[in-house]
């Protein structure tokens, strides 16, 4: 079986997969949700909701910088 | 051995073949975008194609060749890879007339092998490998991408409540870019490593040498070239046809796309970026309520990813038997006739029909060409 396929690679592949493509465009969600004040589109968010944004975007950022140097490592 | 005129002619069709394979795959990185106005068209052509060429130089690990582990390379001539090109290049153009995202990837494959079995017999190409490296994974990898996809549509969509639709706009285009950059990376690579291979079959590199940097440049340059030229036809199908697409269901999908492809990578799996792209496509609409996916349209390019192999096998199976039953220089030379006057014949059909920067967003009708409907359909 392991010459035909290789489960510990699909695996780790959807779980990692998992966690970057779909948990990084999740928190792209929740930092732009916590910079858009519900109601009143001209008051500017707190300090509060700011801090949350920055930081998930701070990941999102880190992860990507992380992505392109897995290119540049050039796989294996 | 050596024969420059034919290696000449190899190099050239490869670097043909690169700009296919650039055009042919815009729309994998960027269809989603141009659907959703995040980026005008022409933008976001001249965007991919830069961040191609950036990509191709960013990883020189061309150790892996395309065809080192599916065929036997020693048994490997330049006129085997030429009509392997051959084929790989006329199904390019074939599914581009049709709209379709097939893969270049199992067109250049599918082309090689099949020229392969015409120039030494079905021994030479290692069928387990052809199964375990390149079948399974083309099965698998469009699942796995359309189910991160959904999982990231259903959360964004659940967290942000119609909020920020301009930010995600923003992100759509980041992550967009990310497969533009994996996408050089990995296909300008496979020509690269084509053209080394057939370098050493002429006797021109020693066996095991890496493809020296005018190998890398002129394959970086083709593959942008052709990605900024812009398959409008196939974008058009993967932005319009499959689903319609908002940006924050784009950025989950772009997202999906540029995490199953450079993780496979990392495994060791040369992955079609197409399949992957239209499995998230596909699953970001499957979750997104409201969203129609046309499973017509679906059906028809999973039915051309299933042909996709031995179809350019064929085309490549019978432009060795042309090559070699003429036989020397001057077969190559009558098959690269016969491959520019189809090439020809499939663009000057593509004339009657255009798609381009200007029409590529029209409303899907049900065919690539806007307004080739039959007048009948048309009410006044």
């Amino acid at each position: 079986m392991d010459k035909w396929i290789n489960l510990t690679a699909i695996w780790q592949i959807l779980v990692v997969g998992l966690l970057a493509g779909a948990g990084l465009p999740a928190l792209v969600a929740i930092g732009l949700r916590a910079l858009a004040t519900p109601g009143d589109v001209t008051v500017a968010p707190g300090p509060a909701r700011v801090t949350v944004a920055a930081l998930c975007f701070a990941i999102v950022l880190a992860a990507i910088g992380y992505g392109i140097y897995l290119i540049v490592k050039g796989g294996h | 051995m050596r024969n420059d005129l034919i290696i000449v002619v190899v190099v050239i069709t490869a670097l043909a073949f690169d700009f296919t394979n650039g055009f042919h795959d815009t729309g994998n990185a960027m269809a989603t975008s141009i659907a959703t106005h995040a980026l005008g068209p022409r933008t976001a052509v001249a965007l991919s194609g830069i961040l191609n060429l950036v990509g191709a130089f960013l990883s020189l690990s061309v150790a892996a060749t395309i065809a080192s582990g599916l065929v036997e390379t020693n048994l490997v001539t330049p006129t085997v890879v030429f009509a392997g090109l051959a084929g790989a290049i006329i199904w390019n153009l074939a599914t581009w007339y049709l709209g379709i995202p097939s893969s270049s990837s199992h067109a250049l494959i599918g082309g090689v092998i099949g020229s392969m079995i015409a120039a030494a017999g079905a021994h030479a190409v290692q069928w387990q490998n052809l199964v375990a490296k390149v079948i399974i994974p083309a099965a698998l990898s469009p699942v796995i991408a359309g189910l991160i996809a959904a999982t990231g549509t259903y959360l964004v969509y659940r967290i942000s409540k119609n909020t920020g639709s301009q930010g995600f706009r923003f992100a759509q285009v980041g992550s967009a870019s990310m497969v533009s950059l994996a996408h050089g990376t990995n296909d300008a690579q496979k020509t690269m490593g084509i053209i080394t291979l057939a370098l050493i079959a002429n006797g021109s590199l020693p066996a095991g040498a890496n493809a020296p940097f005018w190998v890398i440049l002129s394959a970086a340059l083709a593959i942008s070239l052709g990605t900024y030229i812009g398959g409008w036809r196939v974008i058009r199908t993967l932005g319009k046809g499959l689903v319609e697409i908002e940006a924050p269901q784009g950025m989950a999908a772009e997202s999906s796309s540029a995490a199953v492809i450079l993780l496979s990578a990392h495994f060791g799996y040369s992955l079609s970026t197409t399949h992957v792209a239209t499995g998230s496509i596909l699953g970001s609409g499957l979750a997104r309520r409201g969203a129609e996916v046309r499973w017509r349209v679906a059906g028809r390019m999973a039915s051309a990813w299933l042909i996709t192999l031995p179809a350019a096998g064929l085309v490549g199976a019978g432009s060795y038997a042309l090559a070699n039953g003429v036989g020397g220089t001057a077969g190559v030379l009558v098959t690269l006739a016969l491959l520019l006057a189809v090439a020809g014949f499939i663009y000057l059909r593509s004339r009657g029909s255009t798609v381009n920067s200007a029409n590529v967003n029209t409303e899907w009708t049900g065919t690539v060409a806007p307004g080739a409907t039959p007048p009948a359909a048309v009410t006044v």
